[in-house]
């Protein structure tokens, strides 16, 4: 099967049209090498490789619009055009693949006329003012009006805005005024996460990237992943931003407002305080918080530790179903639901599949949940006084909390979901220079927390954690004891789509957590636990059809699914840019805080096992945590209406 | 759109995807299969096709829009569809444009209340040695003068069949042999 | 020797050049299309014995031939009426191609305005078939097998360029790729693809009907042949004239009836305009070259209203993939717009040239690139006529 061959997210599917991509020309064997002269320097590259790697690696800087890294090749901006020696149009050297010798210019007079002319045309068809822009001080086409010196709009502009600002999602804002239809949104929509909500309609002057019939993205069918805001140059694309509402709450002296934060936005928010990719400012941003004027800071890896113990129970109990009882509706294998666009993905596109989906809440609801129910009684606050917030690195969680079915509390579980992007905004307006405050730690009932809910922010980070867990509670023996410091390595990566086997090798006796549920685990002994990994809905979709088919993923018993490319740390409200090395350094900056944990496995966090004593005691999975902790789907389809 | 209409669509769709098959490079042939039988292709349709050939239906609606012959709201059932391009326009079409106007009480653009006609801007026909030229569905008729723009959508509304087709004449009016200069 | 229909309307036995096609190695029809100095007829004049050579050194079993028949350059129908009198000969062409680069699917791409013409050329097909013209063992020549089909677009000028058009075949919406690759390697679905215009596909095959020495005698060195000319605009004859390549402006005028021509557009909206003054220039790839299209403008004409024609055709007719054709064609209109109103100043026409230029070079295919050709040659040739305008009064 040609297809489970492993996609990794910055290769692209058969999916976009070949207008939109660069055909490979069939390579000419392994290593064989064409020579390029650019701007009087040479080098040697791969036969095949593009005009603008080969400048890349000579440190010749040619701009790019249409250009991403995670993306199939355009060649639609034009901006990034180069002169070939002997030729007398320009190319773009984004799609023009080096197959013989070639001398290039990249800023004779003719190349910096053309691209002061794209630029003039853009910007004469750009309305918005940077001043009032989401993008100030981080937008591509601002950046490049301002190294070549645009100074004036040659070409006219636009006075009245002729497109209305689409704010029909919960997720994502269209304000297509500013959009130079560079078309990265749609080979993200189309190629990278397979929703197809977005493509380029009508033709000439009038083309306009749209949804279905133009109609309000909120009644498409969007995923809400912002997967395409990520990868936008402009602010033509941006999240539903609360922040307003949580100033206000924040304001509000009646309101006792508690924040969670996820470790991902943590691994990432210093990009937007100028720190590399890759660092973690997890206690800082505590320090940071407070500052705001936040009541309590807590660790969304708490209800991670939770979803675990909860999801794990549940996997087990639905494999006892199927491999003791025999029961073909036990849904195996069991998919992860802690990723809002990807339950999104599966409603619109497999509603079938809907049994296989764990029904344990993402660690943000629970988290809702737990700070409107038993933290609420526990400190005698009125759960209508409560307002939740939590800082995610997703728009997808933005849908999540507004959905109908997270209310159990009898209140929204979370009123606000935030991403990285909209903290770090809030933190700037405070005047926090958050990577030189001193850190701080999170606030206590929920202030342990384990490197089982830090790797969440990873893609596998969920699998590793359950699998730390389970393996544990089954065989009775340490983990590490199996892999070495019970990093599960199998199941890491950056791999789209990843498959891993580990037999269970013994078992020990059933813990006292789950004594309500098993007698023994003998039926487990010597059974080979089979799970994937899948990442970015393209892969998701590849799984999930050879589960149908029949294939391998039809025989795993759990597979994580993320959304997002890189799973939450490449999530849809994380700074921008966003690239595969700059995801490997977020998974980096993660990886390491987990190693740093002192507990590192969920049904070792103490503050877990309490809530399990005081408040949910009839156990994972009893009746009061199903109440609580666990949801329900809604066959969602893809007719749009 | 009525159930039973919803269902009788799907399956002309169905028909057309059979014949055509379902894959993407079938797109254009079924849209337009729909295009001539249902002079829309509409929201409900393009989902089906998208559904039909696996696909999306925003990639329909991408196509759809791209090309001029292809229409998402409803079009009459005939379409009229005078050059503008530039020999015709040395050739007086603006005069047609304006009598095609009057005789159908619609502007460019439009469709009659009927559902009859719509008149539609159309570039160069391939026929500018005989201009002004205008198409009606897949006819042609060529040194179209003021005179004859009645005649010509009085015939239209004859030779329409109760099918819904327009009767073609396979060639254009002024033939080929006509347009050579020996 | 009549240099009128020399080659195209010349009463040369039909299926000749299948025939003589059937008894040479694929690599000897190649050889003898190059011998002839063929230049494509669709406009760029690529020499086509290169390009099927290259589609020939492709790998792949499966290929593909295209017959554009697009025709959708402003001024040009002699493609219409290749179709309609000589479809034999067009599919002849498409078989001989089929063999020299070892295809088997053959698409003839029709433009949907032309969809009258589809039944007719389904019964030529028909015909065909039945004389195993077409299908297995072709004339009973083993393993060629070749078939044809007809498919339709449906009113985009664009997909006239052959990877929109490949583009649009494949379901897509008609936007052209980049390239390279080019489709001899990465064609119709992925597959080594040549894509020919209908009238190079006829010369195609009168070339191997007679001979490639034979075909040299007409025209010039560097534009051999003869070449179909759509004549249309003020003048006594329009219609299609078969001259040979490298004859004057003004002869042709002559021919036509067009004598006393303000100015003549080479090439259609794509092309350039020719003031009289220059009408000893001659209709050759070396000189103005053109795909067919001849309009010819009378004393009376307001050039600044024929580049508006032409400019308002760009801006309906441009995919809208690229930044400069997608926007530039626009600010070109504006700009005549202002020259109409007598409102644009020398510095900003000046500023529309170098856009025109950026136009030229930078845009992404052949559209683009030529969609400034008219408005700049008309600036350039009739500025006394389009500048300093009074604006116009409009009834009240
Ligand atoms: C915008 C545009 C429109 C074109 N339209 C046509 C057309 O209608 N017919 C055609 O034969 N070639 C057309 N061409 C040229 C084709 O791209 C291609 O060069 C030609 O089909 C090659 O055939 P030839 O080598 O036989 O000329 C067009 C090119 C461009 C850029
Ligand atoms: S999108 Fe960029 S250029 Fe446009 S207003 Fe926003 S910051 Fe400025
Ligand atoms: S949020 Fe995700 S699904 Fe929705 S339009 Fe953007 S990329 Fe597509
Ligand atoms: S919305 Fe953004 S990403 Fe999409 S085409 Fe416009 S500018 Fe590009
Ligand atoms: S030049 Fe025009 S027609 Fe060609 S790709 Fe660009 S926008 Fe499309
Ligand atoms: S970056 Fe190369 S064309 Fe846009
Ligand atoms: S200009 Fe009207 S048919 Fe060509």
């Amino acid at each position: 099967m040609a297809f489970l061959k492993p996609i990794s997210p910055n290769t692209s599917t058969t999916r976009a049209p070949q207008s939109q991509r660069r055909n490979e020309p069939e390579a000419i064997g392994p290593g064989t090498m064409v020579s390029v002269t650019i701007d009087g320097a040479t080098t040697e590259v791969p036969y095949a490789t593009t005009i603008l790697d080969a400048a890349k690696k000579l440190n010749i800087k040619i701009p790019t619009l249409c250009h991403h890294p995670d993306l199939c090749v355009a060649g639609v901006c034009r901006i990034c055009v180069v002169e070939i020696e002997g030729m007398r149009n320009l190319q773009a050297s984004c799609a023009y693949p080096l197959t013989q010798p070639l001398k290039v210019n990249t800023h004779s007079r003719t190349v910096r006329q053309a691209r002061r002319h794209v630029l003039d045309l853009m910007l004469a068809n750009h309305y918005g003012q940077c001043t009032t822009c989401w993008r100030n001080g981080n937008c591509e086409l601002q950046q490049l009006a301002e190294e070549y010196g645009v100074d004036m709009t040659r070409f006219g502009s636009v006075v009245t805005p002729k497109h209305e600002i689409d704010r029909s999602s919960y997720s994502v804002v269209r304000d297509m005024n500013k959009c130079i239809g560079c078309r990265r949104c749609v080979r993200t929509c189309i190629d990278l996460q397979e929703v197809g909500a977005l493509e380029a309609t009508r033709r000439g002057a009038e083309t306009l990237i749209s949804t279905f019939q133009d109609k309000p993205l909120g009644d498409v069918v969007c995923i809400a992943c912002g997967q395409c805001i990520n990868r936008c140059p402009t602010g033509a694309l941006m999240a539903n931003d609360p922040t307003d509402d949580v100033w206000a709450a924040i304001d509000d002296p009646k309101k006792h407002v508690v924040i969670q934060t996820a470790p991902s936005p943590r691994a990432a928010i210093g990009e937007c305080f100028g720190q590399p990719p890759g660092t973690a400012l997890t206690f800082e941003l505590n320090t940071a918080l407070r500052y705001c004027g936040f009541d309590k800071i807590f660790d969304t890896n708490f209800t991670a530790d939770l979803t675990i113990i909860e999801e794990g129970t549940e996997l087990l109990m639905r494999l006892h179903r199927a491999l003791v009882g025999g029961d073909t509706t036990a849904a195996v294998p069991q998919f992860t639901s802690c990723s809002p666009g990807w339950v999104k993905y599966l409603e619109h596109f497999y509603p079938e599949m809907i049994p296989h989906m764990s029904t344990a809440k993402s660690p943000q609801q629970m988290f809702g949940t737990i700070i409107k129910t038993y933290y609420a009684k526990v400190h005698n606050i009125d759960p209508a006084d409560i307002v939740t917030v939590a800082l995610m690195p997703c728009s997808a969680k933005k849908f999540e909390c507004n959905r109908p079915e997270m209310a159990a509390s009898g209140y929204k579980d979370v009123d606000f979901g935030l991403t990285t992007r909209e903290m770090a905004a809030m933190i700037k307006e405070a005047g926090v220079d958050l990577p030189n405050v001193p850190p701080s730690e999170f606030d206590s009932p929920f202030g342990t927390a384990t490197g089982s809910g830090v790797v969440f922010g990873a893609t596998g980070g969920v699998m590793e954690a359950a699998l730390r867990t389970v393996i544990e509670l089954v065989t009775g023996e340490k983990v590490e004891t199996l892999f070495e410091n019970a990093n599960i390595m199998p199941v890491r990566g950056f791999d789209g789509v990843r498959y891993a086997e580990l037999k269970i090798p013994k078992v020990g006796p059933v813990p006292p957590i789950l004594q309500h549920l098993f007698k023994d685990f003998e039926w487990l002994n010597g059974v080979t636990l089979k799970v994937g990994v899948a990442h970015g809905t393209a892969n998701a979709k590849r799984v999930i059809e050879d589960i149908k088919a029949g294939g391998k993923f039809s025989e795993c018993h759990f597979i994580e699914f993320m959304a997002c490319p890189g799973g939450c740390l490449g999530g849809g409200g994380q700074p921008i840019p966003t690239s595969p090395e700059i995801r490997a350094a977020r998974a980096k900056a993660i990886y390491a805080e987990d190693m740093g944990y002192d507990i590192r496995k969920s049904h070792e966090n103490p503050d877990v096992l309490r809530i399990y004593e005081e408040f949910l005691t009839d156990g994972p999975c009893g009746h009061k945590s199903h109440e609580l902790l666990h949801t329900s789907y809604t066959v969602r389809g893809r007719f749009i209406l | 759109m009525l159930p039973a209409q919803q269902a009788r669509l799907a399956a002309d769709i169905a028909e057309l995807a059979d014949h055509h098959g379902r894959c993407r490079s079938a797109l254009l042939p079924i849209l337009q299969g729909i295009q001539r039988d249902h002079h829309q292709i509409s929201d409900f349709a393009m989902q089906e096709v998208a559904r039909q050939l696996d696909i999306h239906p925003v990639e329909v609606y991408g196509v759809v829009t791209f090309y001029s012959f292809l229409n998402t709201g409803r079009e009459g059932r005939m379409v009229v569809r005078l050059c503008r391009t530039i020999s015709c326009d040395m050739q007086h079409k603006d005069r047609i444009a304006r009598q095609l106007e009057n005789d159908l009480g619609i502007k460019f653009g439009d469709t009659t209340s009927d559902g009859r006609f719509t008149l539609q801007w159309a570039h160069c026909l391939g026929m500018c040695d005989q201009g002004p030229a205008l198409l009606v569905n897949d006819q042609v008729f060529t040194r179209v003068n003021c005179e004859q723009v009645h005649e010509i959508l009085e015939n239209c509304r004859k030779t329409f069949t109760a099918s819904g087709h327009v009767l073609t004449t396979g060639h254009g009016h002024g033939t080929a042999k006509e347009a050579f200069a020996r | 020797m009549s240099t009128r229909n020399p080659i195209l309307f010349n009463d040369i036995p039909a299926e000749s050049g299948l025939r003589r096609a059937l008894e040479m190695h694929p690599l000897d029809i190649v050889a003898e299309v190059r011998a002839s100095g063929l230049k494509g007829r669709g406009g760029a004049g690529f020499p086509t014995a290169m390009k099927w050579q290259l589609a020939a050194a492709a790998e792949g079993a499966t290929k593909y031939v295209v017959c554009n028949a697009d025709e959708g350059e402003p001024g040009t129908f002699k493609d219409r009426v290749l179709l309609s009198d000589f479809a034999d000969l067009v599919f002849e062409g498409m078989t001989i191609a089929s063999l020299a680069i070892g295809a088997t699917g053959g698409i003839v791409y029709l433009r949907g305005e032309y969809t009258y013409l589809v039944a007719h050329l389904e019964s030529v097909l028909a015909r065909r078939r039945q004389a195993n013209l077409l299908g297995n063992d072709i004339l009973g020549r083993k393993d060629w097998n070749f078939d044809i089909v007809i498919h339709l677009g449906s009113g985009a000028y664009v997909c006239g360029e052959e990877t929109a058009l490949i583009e649009s075949l494949e379901g897509h919406r008609g936007e052209p790729r980049n390239r390279p690759p080019f489709p001899v390697n990465t064609g119709y679905m992925g597959r080594p693809t040549i894509v020919n215009n209908v009238e190079t596909l006829c010369l195609a095959a009168r070339v191997l009907a007679r001979g490639a020495t034979w075909f040299r005698q007409y025209g010039t060195h560097a534009s051999t042949g003869s070449k179909l000319f759509s004549v249309s605009g003020d003048c006594a004859k329009p219609g299609v004239y078969e001259l040979p390549m490298g004859i004057t402006i003004a002869d042709l005028l002559v021919e036509v009836g067009g004598l006393g021509a303000k100015a003549v557009q080479v090439g259609g909206a794509s092309g350039h305009c020719v003031p009289s003054r220059l009408f000893d220039r001659t209709l050759a790839f070396e000189d103005a070259p053109t795909g067919g299209s001849i309009i010819i403008f009378g004393q009376q004409r307001d050039m600044l209203a024929v580049a508006r024609n032409f400019m308002e055709f760009f801006v309906d007719e441009s995919c809208g993939q690229c930044t400069p054709c997608r926007y530039g064609n626009s600010v070109l209109l504006d700009g005549i717009e202002r020259l109409e109103k007598g409102t644009c100043s020398i510095r900003h026409l000046n500023e529309l040239k170098a856009l025109g230029e950026t136009m030229e070079l930078a845009s992404k295919c052949g559209l683009g690139q030529s969609a400034p050709k008219a408005f700049l040659s008309i600036i350039e040739h009739f500025h006394d006529e389009v500048l300093g305008r009074e604006p116009p009064h409009f009834a009240a």
